[in-house]
């Protein structure tokens, strides 16, 4: 059988999720609906009926518990994977993340480890209102003791899982709701990626756009009408949150002297508050403008698609942003 | 001591002699981490396990060396009877790099993987979900251990109790759960925090099969163990004891403790779990005087040693500071 031609961001991830099921028998997926009902994103579609309730193990309503008991499994030598159903929800089992997770190495001297993936969905833009609508990821990136990935493209989609899972720490990945459906040409193979760097997802000369996740498309569309009017903008995804590869976005830096960042994020405190002061911290000399940000607005994020909308960044507000940062009309 | 107090103990002479000896053991342990706290050698948080002896010693005695243990805060007995040497503790308690954790931890996050012992946890009803996942993995893999989880009345006020529970049930692990029911949640009386105080009920609600046991006889806590670590290992899915108990010291070194009636801390130590066991084998000719006096010289002596390895041990070095923060160090 020929596999189809196109593969979208959800297939991505599923094909990932079957290769660790296949290749490991440790390893085992659990959350809420992620069995019978397919996944409340369909990522899981077709697992249950291929490897069994034990190992797609659908969970009651129990963030709380389910999570603290895949840290367990971890610790008794199982390789979790859980899902929570959004980032909205994780709120109920940051306790177990960051009091437990996080903490069990450091807290034992280095007696017990906790392999453990935890993958959630995150971002705004299909009018769910305040409670559906989070980007927290800078509350995990906060967190000594986890690593934070946030695949932006189908390739890290379906790559960044397996590294995650051979990780022998905690590692916390958001996967933007938006990106379920993007499709793309099937590769022949899988590229090999990695979670250790930011990766320049356009180059540019003129200024370095900073963004991750869900943002990455929004920063991509902007790029291409910056550069219908001569503006040439390197679009950087960070693709893991912590730790943060500073490297690539000094050197960036170094080549463009201004970076903008593009964060879904509120701007206080917000993963685009850490990048700019690292940038200001390291990289000042280099820098021919104030850095800039563009982040989502200090309000809950609303119902209302015109409101919602003006809550976000977008493409046009991203490239007024740098219109306005390079002195240009 | 009343009569009743002085039902015979049905044990082989030998185990009863090592439960009398660990409760013992962390009786001297405790009072040492008292004083030792007074003059500023342990610092931090320090909750001692003084009138709860028998649980931690008659439940641990009733486990396999395979079995997980999952403490709390309040867990210097548990990692003492579960076989951490005292000195090894003391240091960790001392801030030094022969400690279990090599001074990361301290009182409340005892770890020991050679135990299989996971903690000291200081976040109230944090272990529960932990045993489940470990109990979780035993049997998804196929192993007839234990995970047994040690926790207070007060955890089950919080929702990883309810949660874990239902988990447990649901899925029919092997999980022990322990409910160390001291009457106190820091300062706030179990009838104060719970619309329903019987424990074991709150356990029954989610078809866990569940016991009340007088925590302060080592003899009927062991037997309860015993048989519900037994049920566990067989498959049957979790149980739970509620062990009631009673600390007769305050909540932690800051615990001015009043909030408390100083007659029903005298009423609790006429019920005392040493001289429970100790005045019941005397009266069936199992311990003199001399042999108790003899066993309790041992303890100071054991505790003294532990001070000792405590007070040579090293400090780890801060360059050191943020090892063990991942397994490999990141940039």
């Amino acid at each position: 059988m020929n596999a189809p031609a196109r593969v979208s961001y959800r297939e991505a991830l599923r094909e990932a999720h079957r290769e660790a099921l296949r290749c490991d028998a440790r390893v085992f997926l659990m959350g809420e609906d992620v069995g019978r009902y397919g996944g409340s994103y369909a990522v899981s579609k077709g697992l249950l009926a291929e490897f069994g309730p034990e190992r797609v193990r659908d969970t009651p309503l129990s963030e709380l518990g389910f999570v603290g008991a895949a840290i367990g499994a971890a610790l008794g030598g199982m390789r979790p994977i859980v899902e929570i159903m959004t980032v909205n929800f994780s709120l109920l089992a940051l306790d177990q993340i960051v009091n437990t997770a996080a903490t069990l190495r450091h807290m034992s001297g280095g007696q017990f480890s906790v392999p453990l993936v935890v993958r959630m969905a995150t971002g705004a833009g299909r009018q769910l209102a305040a409670q559906h609508s989070h980007s927290l990821e800078v509350w995990y990136a906060h967190i000594p003791g986890i690593k934070v990935l946030a695949p932006a493209t189908i390739e890290d989609a379906h790559g960044m899982l397996a590294l995650a899972l051979a990780d022998p720490d905690p590692v916390v990945m958001f996967e933007h709701a938006l990106l379920y459906n993007l499709e793309a040409a099937r590769p022949s193979t899988w590229p090999r990626v990695d979670i250790a760097r930011a990766a320049i997802r356009r180059p540019g000369t003129d200024i370095s756009l900073v963004c991750y996740g869900g943002t990455l498309w929004k920063t991509l569309e902007a790029a291409t009408a910056l550069s219908a009017e001569g503006i040439e903008a390197e679009v950087i995804d960070l693709r893991v949150l912590r730790p943060l590869d500073d490297e690539t976005l000094f050197d960036s830096v170094r080549r463009t002297h201004r970076a903008l960042v593009v964060d879904e994020g509120w701007k206080t405190c917000s993963l685009a508050a850490e990048v700019m002061a690292r940038l200001g911290e390291q990289a000042f000399y280099d820098l021919d403008a104030p850095l800039a940000r563009v982040c989502s607005a200090e309000v809950p994020i609303p119902y209302a698609k015109q409101l919602e909308d003006a809550a976000l960044p977008q493409p046009a507000t991203i490239a007024a942003a740098v219109k306005r940062l390079l002195g240009r009309p | 001591m009343d009569e009743s107090s002085l039902t015979p103990v049905p044990l082989a002479p030998e185990l009863s002699l090592q439960l009398l000896r660990d409760m013992v053991r962390i009786r001297r342990f405790e009072e040492a981490c008292a004083d030792l706290y007074g003059q500023g050698k342990i610092r931090g948080f320090l909750h001692l396990y003084v009138g709860e002896e028998a649980v931690a010693a008659g439940v641990l005695h009733a486990l396999a060396a395979d079995d997980a243990i999952v403490a709390t805060y309040r867990e210097h007995g548990h990692a003492l009877v579960r076989g951490m040497p005292a000195g090894v503790i003391m240091a960790e308690m001392f801030g030094k790099r022969e400690g279990c954790c090599r001074g990361r931890g301290g009182s409340m996050h005892l770890f020991d993987a050679g135990t299989r012992f996971y903690g000291g946890n200081a976040i109230v009803g944090g272990g529960l979900p932990l045993a489940v996942g470990l109990a979780l993995a035993d049997k998804m893999q196929g192993r007839s251990r234990v995970s047994a989880c040690f926790f207070g009345e007060g955890a089950a006020a919080e929702g990883a109790f309810h949660e874990s529970l239902n988990l447990a049930a649901l899925w029919r692990l092997p999980v022990l759960f322990c409910c160390e029911n001291n009457r106190y949640a820091m300062g706030t009386a179990l009838e104060r925090a719970h619309a329903e105080t019987d424990m074991a009920h709150k356990a029954a609600a989610y078809r866990i099969g569940a016991e009340r046991v007088d925590g302060m006889d080592v003899v009927a806590v062991y037997e309860a163990a015993t048989n519900a670590a037994a049920a566990v290992r067989a498959g049957s899915g979790p149980r739970f004891l509620e062990l009631l108990t009673y600390r007769y010291r305050a909540h932690s070194m800051f615990d001015p403790d009043l909030y408390r009636d100083k007659a029903e801390i005298e009423r609790w130590k006429q019920r005392g779990p040493i001289h429970n066991l100790s005045n019941r084998l005397k009266a069936q000719q199992q311990l003199t005087e001399e042999a108790f006096l003899a066993l309790d010289a041992q303890a100071l002596s054991e505790v003294a040693q532990a001070v000792t390895f405590a007070e040579r041990g090293t400090l780890e070095p801060v360059a050191d500071l943020l090892k063990d923060t991942y397994t490999e160090p990141v940039a």
